[in-house]
């Protein structure tokens, strides 16, 4: 399966067939689309990044002293918004699901590629608007657009920012519906569902949230904005409008997307845990069952961020109780990828050791959310930096990594090219320092009693603050690393076998990088996923 | 690139590249469209959500708001609407039979259909502007709680307003089909868009289809009874 | 246990035990699973790791395993369950008799005020040992109630009352904050609430100079808006005896059943129209925007105080006179 041999560049693929700046910007190839994406959300994550150094700055001392309250304010919101919406919900789904979900199928583009084409230019226009926001003194709601808050009280551009995220929601809603009938329409002959890898599974269970939660926010949002603009009273508690409708709106969809912030990175995890134990995961169905079961079962806890908001204490009962109906399909994933490791043939890359550290910061974010579901202790530390810390252990400890593990794992396959292993295994350990510095000592705080989004703080909380920034410093390093060794290799590094890591799977069958229509001709499955067993292993040297 | 690009079968209807049959890129339009329907449920599913709490909350002002709604004019324009998804499967129908100047006929009375549909709305509007029933500064109402008649009239605004912007986007579609079939684009063998089209004109009538009760009929029946 | 590790919150109320007792039990459990997947991950890393003569073993799965681990986290996930419900339960369900304090939250500030007609700003008095309940509105946007010692938070919303109760057990000074997001000053709008022995407590309270029982107050407020020339304890009035109505369900006209809770009163005064008991007419005018947030509650204090038995028992005998007398304006 390996021809090595022949150079890059004198085989033709998706990257060398055409050059030029329209080649790009009016490509429906969904490969050149994920890039597109890449370059887009590499971008707002540093502004994000940049944000959340600011505030983490900020609250090495307990004094207010670094900005204004007000601009502290717009520093966390914006840090949300920009690494939600524009960072987080598309990485793995927009590059990695976009790249690889038609080749891993087995078919030579999305089936709607010109939809994928409009799905990044909404995004953009949505950027354009974010950015607008940014740029014209930024906003200040929080990430979440509370009302009445939003509203009524605040004077900055809430009405663009809730713009910005409206648009890029239909960005999503196109993508969720493009992976949806791909993966429905499009397989491959042979390529039954059963045999399909689970990162497509775990994107297919992404999208049904996409499609079905996504038009909620939109509608939620626009009815802020009409508030704002038109004062159409929907939220108004002076029209006898609830307040804590909006929100019911926004849970609605913003808790089914905290797992569209984890669902894909638990594909990825899959698909690399296999690869580097060269072995069929363990108990297949139920991880592919697992994945549909929270997407599902996630569209039934939203008012578990309500716990205190003033709902009924039989509500609170009901939801308290599908968080834990939830949390069990995750459990079913971290014990299968622990099974998978037995008996396995274990090579430790710069992917296995982000897999490595997802799924142990995932188990412990996931398991503070255990905490958090219990109603008695949720009254104490929402709103707390006890939430802050379970949230970005699940998606910075959890996502993050996860992304940037599949962006190691298939590099060879994107770019053509192999990343340098060492800077690579530097790299990851040093964002797992630097993550768990950075945010272990917040559950501390958040269970002493400091309220999120403080500007300013008592002083008996400084020295866990300020060993959280000391972290963050170390994190920033070390999500720098990979920007510039990406870079670096796409010039210089290695040339990239085919298939350098021996792994199954239909992406690793065609060459590196794959020609603009995938395959030379659509191969017809005749085997299962993971199919290690029919595969040789690399050795430790070679990878 | 160049085989995918958006040109490819502007001219021709066919086989785009990546689909191995026919049947197969029909099929997932399709699916694709139906999906979007369901996206679409779940945009105006927030709205209804939020009527039914308050009418249940605030039965009495939202008895008031209905008085208000001009019985007349909402049930032409259900007529209107109704006649347009007529129209609308009558052309999907004759798209398949590749009738091509009917189907052209039916799209345009579609497109007068739903145009008056909007004209007929705009009256309404107008006349709900006049009378101070907009909500916000300009706001009037001198009966007993006046704060959540304006919220019934928020939702009515905000409903009507999204679902005639639907409409508006929906003639925007049709006389893109319009122009299409003109040219001889669909055939018996193609003529997928204008089926899809159709699906996305009689999803928004079917809106309208419960809006009409909720907003004005409810309450007419009920005082009447 | 933890009374002195510095990285834990003081721990002055009844609930707080309670909280801790299950956080503990969640940070044993939790560590210990967790240190039991990573010593496993660890160990097979190691034990299999890939090296010439070792091949990997083809393993499909276990349903026997998949069970299990379905199985057995999710009854755990229920006891984690019941237990938070059991904590939230008593949480949410305050005791007879508590002393009620009315809350009205604002951008940025906490105004608070006693039975016993104290007010305060940002701070708060409150003896040991006795149930207290926060009876709280906001009069712009969210806010939230957060005592740490005592492990409470509740947000307190602007158009209705929102409640919340502790028992504090020990003396002290403990930091209140506002933890729901509402605008520039929000990690301002911060304060104390001062724990005191029930005799200094006292001391305090009648250190203040001579201040108006709220219900007193309500009462007072209660002939000179009006309402006495309808409400009448006679029967005679066009609106409803509101004697002995606090806590009762009320029918409505439109067949509803409601308790009439701090909640219902607010809105009766507010929105009289919206909910009309069976057998009256909607006469009674709005008071919306013409009486304050903390007018509202000295109304609302002085109707909860109207009981059955003995109807004149919580004002002086001399107010109670006033309100026979005609209103000296009309209101509608
Ligand atoms: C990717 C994102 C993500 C994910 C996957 C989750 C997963 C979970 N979350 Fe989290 N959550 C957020 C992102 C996420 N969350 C965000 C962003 C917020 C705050 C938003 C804001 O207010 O700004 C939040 C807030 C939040 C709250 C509200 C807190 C509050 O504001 O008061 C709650 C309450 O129930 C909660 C619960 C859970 C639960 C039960 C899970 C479960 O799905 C977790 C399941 C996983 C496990 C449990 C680990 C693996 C299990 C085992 C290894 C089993 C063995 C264990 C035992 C037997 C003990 N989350
Ligand atoms: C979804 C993804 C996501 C990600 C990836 C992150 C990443 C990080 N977050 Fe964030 N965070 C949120 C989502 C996320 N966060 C959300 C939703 C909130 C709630 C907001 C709200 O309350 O409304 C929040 C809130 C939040 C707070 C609480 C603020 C408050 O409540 O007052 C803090 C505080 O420490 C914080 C810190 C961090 C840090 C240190 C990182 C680090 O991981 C970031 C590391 C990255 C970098 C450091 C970038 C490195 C780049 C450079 C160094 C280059 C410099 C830049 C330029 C030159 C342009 N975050
Ligand atoms: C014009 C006469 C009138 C005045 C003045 C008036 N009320 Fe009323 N009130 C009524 C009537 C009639 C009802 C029953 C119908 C309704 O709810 O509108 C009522 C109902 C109520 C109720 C609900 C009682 C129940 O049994 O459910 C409360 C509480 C109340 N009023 C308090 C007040 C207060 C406080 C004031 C003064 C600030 C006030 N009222 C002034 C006539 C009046
Ligand atoms: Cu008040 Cu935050
Ligand atoms: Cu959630």
């Amino acid at each position: 399966m390996t021809t090595a041999a022949v150079p890059m560049r004198e085989r033709e693929n998706y990257l060398n067939q055409e050059y030029g700046i329209k080649s790009w910007l009016l490509t429906t190839d969904h490969k050149r689309i994920a890039l597109l994406y890449l370059l887009s959300i590499t971008f707002f994550f540093f502004i994000g990044g940049f944000f959340a150094l600011l505030i983490r700055l900020e609250l090495l001392t307990p004094a207010g002293d670094l900005v204004q309250a007000d601009t502290y304010n717009k520093l966390f919101t914006m840090h949300g918004q920009v690494m939600v919406f524009f960072f987080l919900i598309p990485a793995v789904p927009a590059v990695l699901g976009n790249f690889l979900i038609p080749i891993m199928i087995g078919a030579k583009d999305l089936a709607f590629p010109r939809v994928n084409l409009l799905s990044w230019y909404i995004f953009i226009l949505g950027s354009a608007l974010m950015l607008y926001t940014i740029l014209n003194g930024g906003v200040d709601t929080g990430w979440t657009f509370y009302t009445p808050l939003s509203t009524e009280f605040l004077t900055t551009n809430v009405v663009a920012a809730a713009m910005a995220i409206f648009v890029v929601g239909f960005s999503s809603i196109l993508t969720g519906l493009n992976f949806i009938v791909t993966i429905h329409r499009l397989r491959a002959p042979g390529m039954t569902w059963s045999r399909l890898p689970l990162f497509v599974w775990a994107n297919y269970a992404t999208s049904i949230i996409f499609v079905l939660g996504t038009p909620v926010l939109a509608i939620s949002l626009a009815l802020v904005g009409l508030e704002r603009m038109f004062h159409l009273g929907i939220f108004d508690p002076r029209l006898g409008g609830d307040p804590l409708l909006f929100q019911h709106l926004f849970w609605f969809y913003s808790h089914p997307a905290v797992y569209v912030m984890i669902l894909p990175g638990m594909g990825v995890v899959s698909e690399i845990v296999a690869c580097f134990s060269h072995k069929r995961l363990f108990g297949y169905r139920f991880m592919a069952l697992a994945l549909i079961a929270i997407a599902v079962l996630g569209f039934l806890v939203w008012a578990h961020h309500m716990f205190v908001a003033g709902i009924s204490l039989y509500a609170a009962l009901i939801f308290s109780f599908f968080s834990y109906m939830v949390a069990i399909p995750s459990a079913i994933k971290v014990f299968n990828w622990t099974a998978t490791l037995y008996k396995g043939s274990i090579s430790y890359t710069t992917p296995m050791l982000y897999a490595f550290g997802f799924i142990g910061l995932f188990t412990m974010g996931g398991m503070t959310g255990l905490f958090v579901a219990a109603l008695g202790v949720d009254v104490h530390v929402t709103d707390t930096y006890f939430i802050i810390a379970h949230f970005h252990y699940i998606m910075v400890g959890g996502m993050v990594m996860a992304y940037l593990g599949g962006m190691h794992f298939w590099w060879p396959k994107i770019s053509g090219r192999m990343y340098p292993e060492g800077w690579g295994k530097l790299a990851a350990l040093l964002i797992f320092i630097g993550f768990n510095l950075t945010f272990f000592p917040q559950f501390i705080l958040g269970y002493m009693g400091m309220p999120r989004r403080y500007w300013q703080y008592s002083p008996e909380f400084q020295v866990l603050n300020v060993l959280s920034t000391a972290g963050a410093s170390i994190l920033a390093v070390g999500y720098l690393l990979p920007m510039v060794y990406f870079l670096w290799s796409m010039r210089y590094g290695k040339i990239a076998d085919d298939n350098p890591w021996g792994a199954a799977g239909l992406e690793w069958m065609t060459t590196s990088p794959p020609t603009t229509s995938n395959f030379d001709e659509i191969p017809t499955v005749t085997w299962e996923a993971y199919n290690y067993d029919q595969l040789t292993e690399v050795p430790v040297e070679r990878q | 690139m160049s085989d995918s690009s958006p040109t490819l079968a502007a001219h021709q209807p066919g086989l785009q590249h990546h689909f191995a049959t026919m049947e197969q890129q029909t099929d997932a339009s399709v699916m694709g469209m139906w999906v979007f329907l369901v996206t679409e449920i779940m945009f105006f599913g927030g709205m209804f959500v939020g009527y039914m709490i308050y009418r249940y909350m605030y039965y009495g002002p939202w008895l008031e708001g209905s008085q208000h709604m001009d019985f007349w004019w909402g049930t032409i324009n259900t007529a209107v609407l109704l006649c347009s998804s007529l129209t609308m499967a009558l052309g999907v129908r004759a798209s398949q039979l590749g009738q091509r100047r009917m189907l052209v006929t039916f799209l345009l009375i579609t497109i007068l259909f739903g145009l008056g549909f909007l004209g007929i709305k705009s009256i309404e509007y107008h006349g709900h502007w006049v009378d101070g029933q907009f909500p916000g500064a300009n706001f009037r109402f001198s009966g007993p709680n006046p704060a959540q008649v304006e919220l019934f009239f928020s939702f009515y605004w905000a409903m009507t307003g999204f679902h005639a912007l639907h409409v508006l986007i929906g003639i925007g579609l049709v006389t893109y089909v319009v122009y299409r079939s003109w040219k001889g684009a669909y055939g018996p063998d193609y003529h997928n868009p204008v089926e899809n089209v159709g699906l996305y004109w009689h999803f928004v009538d079917i809106v309208w289809i419960y809006l009409y009760p909720l907003l004005y009929l409810i309450s007419h029946k009920h005082l009447s009874g | 246990m933890f009374e002195h590790f510095p990285f834990w919150p003081a721990r002055a109320s009844t609930s707080a035990g309670q909280v801790d007792a299950l956080f503990i039990f969640l940070l044993l459990l939790c560590g210990l699973v967790c240190l039991a997947i990573f010593a496993l991950i660890i160990v097979f890393a190691l034990r299999y790791r890939r090296r010439a003569g070792h091949q990997a073993e083809h393993i499909e799965g276990s349903n026997a395993l998949e069970l299990t681990w379905t199985v057995v986290p999710g009854c755990i996930f229920l006891c984690i369950f019941v237990w938070g419900a059991y904590i939230y339960f008593q949480e949410r369900t305050p005791p007879e008799g508590a002393a009620d304090v009315y809350t009205v939250a604002k951008q940025w500030m906490w105004k608070f005020q006693h039975e016993e007609g104290q007010r305060e700003i940002n701070e708060l008095h409150v003896p040991v040992g006795r149930d207290v309940r926060m009876i709280m509105t906001s009069q712009d946007a969210i806010h939230s109630f957060f005592v740490p010692a005592f492990r409470i938070k509740q947000d307190v919303l602007p158009g209705r009352y929102t409640t919340a109760w502790f028992h504090a057990t020990k003396p002290g000074t403990y930091h209140l904050f506002c933890a729901e997001y509402c605008g520039t000053m929000h990690s301002g709008m911060i304060g104390d609430i001062v724990v005191m022995e029930p005799a200094q407590y006292q001391a305090w309270l009648s250190g203040g100079g001579s201040t108006l029982p709220l219900a007193a107050t309500g009462e007072k407020l209660f002939s000179e808006l009006g309402c006495s020339t309808c409400h009448r304890s006679d029967m005679q009035g066009r609106g409803p005896n509101l004697v002995g109505l606090f806590g009762k369900p009320v029918l409505l006209e439109d067949g509803r059943t409601m308790i009439a809770d701090e909640n219902y009163l607010r809105e009766c005064i507010q929105n009289p129209t919206l909910r009309i008991p069976k057998g009256y007419k909607p006469i009674m005018p709005t008071f919306q925007g013409l009486v304050s947030d903390e007018q509202l509650n000295a109304l609302v204090a002085y109707i909860k105080s109207l009981k059955q038995s003995q109807p004149k028992q919580a004002a002086g005998s001399s107010v109670a006179a006033a309100s026979q007398q005609p209103p000296a304006t009309q209101v509608h």
